[in-house]
């Protein structure tokens, strides 16, 4: 079962850390293979920010997405740039304020949650910074690609000391709309 | 003893830490490097770990500088280390030759990016493999490792420790920037589960005078390092086997620097380490080392499904080199394909082994992505 | 007063006599520099298992060769380096770097400046005798300006390092600067030096009439060490000249003394530090 992630939106939206978390979460708690890679040099850093993450139930040969099972767009470079990379029936979770252009003909092959992360992570913590977290909350509800306990645990390890009850607020945030986004 | 780490467990972390994880546990207690990318996270994990383990971490002036120092602290008795890119790699050829005349044991860690020169700071490449194995000047012989999973990026460097240790030789890590970043589930063992190596020490005063002797004939001296009384002298000169520069003899120069190649090659089979996949009924072979061998796995597995019976040959160590093997490969396949990130290096080493027995093709890529198995299915299939 | 122990003593006491002859040639200051060492060395009453010298090349970095101790001959301006992880490994052992002035001054010049900001516990023993003695007298940086050598056959144009105000001001614990006929003076230095923590430095203006002399109207060492005698100013003569007067002059003297700590009680601190804020200790 290899599956393939991609993370991708601008320096400082957390996208690196949601790619390690998802990762860890797989890797060590969930007993899965899993690589996370991700675009280094002055991207990282305030411009595109782009990361992927495999997981497969057996050892991963070539470590980059190939053709992304799920993908998450928190910008609109990001997604123009790399919505035609996704695999037809893929799912795609889109921050809708930071998007405004979209491809509503090549999104009917998707399944495409497009939701105000950023306003929703501020309403839920205060903070808009969680929205990244908020976002793992979605995408692990409705894919289940990894356990919530498994999620929840990898969130602790790597979010700063101190900042760990919120961040899980805004990532059961997440489980809780995924709920209710589920057919 | 407590680790500064989880043990016994498995850890998503970058090919970096695990470098710098396996190399305390194989009982590495002296670090000396210079930041550069992508291989400062090396030194940053080793800055948090050596001190809680009474080990040093030290941030040298330059790479010539940190090279130097992890040698002086392998004479007085430690298991050192230093790791670098391209540029770094480059300034430390003068004292790999000196580690390697003096039969210094140590790691040195290359994690390789785009070059010449300052090059793709963060992309990957594979351009320093000729650099690895013939960089410093002069006749020498060491061994060069190439990991190409963060799993194995831990498992060869406690290897590459053991190995320097062993033939007290310096082994070089070739990984990539692409491997020095990506994270990975790695299973950090239990240290009673790993082994580890220490070099010989003189069993007596004979021995213990004869630093470049050849006591047991395996053609590796006991070391007699600093400290101990055995007032030993090392030299980068041409040296007799008590150490004494003789720098003018001929049958000294050639005695020195024969042991030291045959002490390499003449364990060769236990030094060489390989895997194949799908490799015994094939008729097309590929050959790679490093990162690139993983997306050769993936097209391999595509080949066979369009019915090409592909197989690989992946090289965790290529140097020594093991020419006959290759040739014995190059006898049974059609074709011999050579994926590497660079303008051709391995492909060299291979077309030498094959020895005209097997067509070999190179498929180079630079710039700093790893081919995509497609890449090198359309490759083969044409 | 000390009490000096005949030459032979020392000599059959130190040095292996399987390498010798030295390399050294007739009028080379690095015996004597070498003797005013292994007499400090004798006079403390020092193990010559906890020493190790170290080196870089040059004719200067072969003398750990011909003494009977630990010795690390290294490459070209490293010696430091090394002396870096030897000393940091097993702080046990004392360090005496034994080099020249390219050595130390020029290839080696970032090496020799950052082991003294680092304070590295070492006793650095420089041979100054302007030249590139064995690779046939090419200039030093340390060449004042004028004299000449194989690669500046028209004089020296450029400016000298002052090795010794250069470890002033990088901080180091001791430094001292004699010519080799200051003999007393020099061993006690070299004594003072290797009783020091941290960094010190005991720097030689050495004759080298072969290489150097020769190629400045100096053809033995006599007339070198005259030329001294010359150019030479104590330091407290020195503090009271004008600049204008210091032209072309090298003061010689003690130009420091202090006891800041060393790298390797640093370190251990580190250490300490390191464990306390990780929880490991209290």
């Amino acid at each position: 079962m290899r599956k393939e992630v991609l993370f991708s939106g601008f320096g400082g939206q957390g996208v690196i850390l949601a790619s390690v978390i998802l990762g860890r979460a797989a890797a060590v708690y969930e007993n899965l293979y899993a690589v996370q890679t991700q675009s280094y040099g002055p991207e990282s850093r305030g411009g595109a920010s782009r990361a992927e993450v495999v997981i497969s139930d057996e050892p991963i040969d070539y470590p980059k997405a190939i053709a992304p099972d799920y993908a998450v767009f928190f910008s609109q470079e990001a997604y123009s740039k790399y919505l035609h990379t996704v695999k037809e029936g893929a799912t795609v979770i889109v921050e809708k304020d930071l998007v405004p252009h979209r491809d509503p003909e090549f999104e009917k092959k998707l399944n495409v949650i497009a939701l105000p992360l950023t306003e929703i992570a501020e309403e839920t913590t205060g903070l808009s910074l969680t929205m990244n977290i908020l976002t793992l909350g979605i995408f692990v509800g409705v894919t289940e690609i990894v356990g919530r306990e498994s999620i929840e645990k990898a969130v602790r390890d790597a979010v700063p000391h101190g900042t760990e009850e919120i961040n899980l607020r805004a990532l059961r945030k997440g489980f809780e709309l995924a709920e209710k986004l589920k057919p | 003893m407590k680790y500064p780490f989880p043990v016994g467990k498995s850890d998503f972390i970058q090919g970096d830490e695990a470098i710098a994880r396996a190399a305390i546990l194989a009982g590495c207690r002296f670090y000396a490097g210079y930041p550069i990318t992508p291989a400062s996270e090396i030194f940053e994990a080793m800055a948090l770990y050596m001190p809680l383990v009474d080990g040093v971490s030290i941030q040298m002036e330059d790479e010539i500088g940190s090279i130097a120092a992890i040698i002086g602290a392998s004479w007085a008795g430690t298991k050192a280390m230093t790791a670098t890119s391209g540029p770094g790699f480059s300034l430390m050829q003068e004292n790999l030759g000196y580690a390697v005349m003096t039969e210094t044991p140590i790691v040195v860690v290359n994690m390789m990016r785009g070059g010449p020169s300052t090059g793709q700071p963060t992309f990957p490449a594979q351009g320093d493999m000729m650099q690895a194995i013939w960089g410093t000047h002069g006749d020498h012989m060491l061994i060069v490792l190439s990991p190409s999973t963060v799993q194995e990026t831990f498992e060869l460097t406690i290897r590459a420790f053991n190995l320097a240790e062993k033939y007290r030789t310096p082994v070089v890590i070739l990984g990539d920037a692409e491997l020095a970043h990506m994270r990975e589930r790695v299973y950090i063992p239990n240290p009673d589960e790993i082994e580890v190596v220490y070099r010989k020490l003189p069993a007596n005063e004979e021995e213990a005078k004869l630093p470049f002797g050849d006591p047991h004939g395996d053609g590796v001296p006991p070391m007699p390092i600093f400290g101990k009384g055995y007032r030993t002298y090392v030299t980068g000169l041409t040296h007799d086997e008590s150490g004494h520069p003789r720098t003018v003899e001929p049958e000294v120069h050639q005695k020195l620097i024969g042991r030291i190649f045959r002490k390499i090659l003449g364990h060769k089979d236990e030094i060489i380490s390989y895997e194949t996949f799908e490799l015994d009924d094939a008729e097309i072979a590929i050959v790679t080392t490093g990162i690139v061998s993983r997306s050769a796995i993936r097209a391999v597995k595509m080949l066979r499904e369009r019915g090409v019976k592909a197989g690989l040959l992946k090289l965790n160590t290529i140097w020594p080199f093991d020419f006959g093997m290759i040739e014995e490969l190059a006898e049974r396949v059609r074709k011999i394909y050579v994926p590497e990130m660079n303008m051709g290096q391995l492909y060299h080493l291979v077309r030498e082994g094959a020895n005209g027995k097997a067509e070999v093709e190179l498929i180079s890529k630079i710039g700093g992505e790893v081919h995509t198995p497609m890449e090198i299915v359309k490759r083969v299939v044409g | 007063m000390m009490y000096l122990k005949s030459a032979y003593e020392i000599r059959d006491k130190y040095l292996r006599k399987d390498m010798l002859p030295t390399i050294f040639c007739p009028g080379c200051g690095i015996g004597s520099v070498l003797q005013f060492t292994l007499r400090a060395i004798d006079d403390l009453g020092l193990s010559q298992d906890e020493i190790v010298w170290v080196s870089g090349i040059g004719c200067s970095s072969r003398v750990p060769g011909f003494v009977n101790f630990d010795g690390l001959h290294t490459t070209h301006g490293r010696a430091l380096a090394f002396a870096t992880g030897i000393k940091l490994t097993n702080p046990d052992l004392r360090i005496i770097a034994f080099m020249g002035d390219g050595d130390s001054a020029a290839i080696g010049g970032n090496h020799l400046i950052h082991a003294i900001r680092r304070n590295l516990d070492v006793t650095v023993i420089l041979i100054n005798n302007f030249t590139y003695g064995m690779t046939g007298g090419q200039v030093a940086p340390t060449a004042l300006k004028g004299l000449r050598g194989t690669t500046a056959p028209y004089g020296q144009f450029e400016n000298p390092f002052d090795i010794a105000q250069l470890a002033v001001s990088a901080g180091a614990n001791y430094v001292a600067r004699w010519t080799v006929y200051n003999y007393i003076q020099g061993i006690n230095s070299i004594k003072k030096a290797l009783q020091k923590e941290g960094f010190s430095l005991v720097e030689f203006l050495s004759p080298c009439p072969v290489s150097f002399g020769r190629r400045n109207r100096m053809k033995t060492a006599p007339e070198l060490i005259r030329w001294y005698q010359k150019i030479t100013v104590p330091l407290a003569k020195a503090k009271k000249m004008k600049p204008e007067e210091l032209e072309g002059k090298i003061v010689i003297g003690e130009f420091v003394d202090r006891d800041r700590p060393g790298l390797v009680k640093e370190y251990r601190e580190y250490i300490k530090r390191a464990k306390k804020m990780m929880g490991w200790e209290q």
